[in-house]
């Protein structure tokens, strides 16, 4: 296998995507140090599930295709299963903290279709 | 392997290991339990994305099904424990 075989274009083009996945992940891990509230920090922390698996999935099949010289698509299966995956655990992570605060006594809001009118 | 590449795998891969650490801080003093959980899920997407550069970084057909575990694990983790922390228990 002689990795000098690919042509530079597709290398540049991986290298684009590898630092654009890069710096994504490395805004979200910020966003979830710093941003106020654990509502806020799933909207950062979404960027790494989103942008920074997409890209750096191309990335691996646009070089994996060029350097075997055949369609090396078998890395989708891990955008399918992550973009499967990541709104059940989203969705089951707010629902839990939603729980949680309101048996805390926090500002959030009441549940729909409860049968306590005088919540409203 | 170009310089432009190595150079980028290089720059990505330090990204990665400095978000790694922003994300332990807040797995470390993350105020709540469920901070704690998007924490260690960031943590397992961090590494999945770490394993996939390094199969680019190596040319290396085998990372890829390390990193298809590494999803896996990742989601049943996270949801046993939104589930624990929704209800109390795993399984009911």
């Amino acid at each position: 296998m002689n990795p000098s075989v690919v042509p530079f274009w597709i290398e540049a083009l991986v290298a684009v995507l590898l630092v654009v996945s890069g710096v994504f992940a490395l805004v979200a891990a910020f966003g979830l140090l710093r941003m106020q509230g654990f509502f806020l920090r799933m909207h950062a922390s979404a960027l790494t599930n989103t942008i920074g698996a997409w890209c750096v999935t191309l990335a691996s099949i646009l070089y994996f295709s060029a350097l075997e010289a055949r369609l090396a698509i078998h890395a989708w299966v891990i955008i399918i299963l992550l973009s499967i995956t990541v709104p059940v655990t989203t969705v089951l992570l707010a629902r839990a903290a939603l729980f949680r605060e309101r048996q805390a006594g926090a500002d959030v809001p009441s549940p729909l279709g409860g049968n306590k009118p005088s919540s409203l | 392997m170009s310089a432009v590449l190595s150079a980028a795998i290089l720059l990505a891969l330090s990204c990665y290991a400095i978000a790694t650490v922003l994300t332990a801080a807040r797995l470390f003093m993350g105020p709540s339990a469920q901070d704690r959980v998007l924490a260690l899920d960031s943590l397992y997407i961090n590494g999945l994305l770490i394993i996939l550069t390094l199969g680019i970084r190596y040319a290396s057909n085998m990372y890829f099904e390390v990193a298809l575990l590494i999803t896996l694990f990742g989601f049943v983790s996270s949801t046993a424990m939104a589930k624990f922390l929704l209800r109390g228990e795993v399984i009911e």
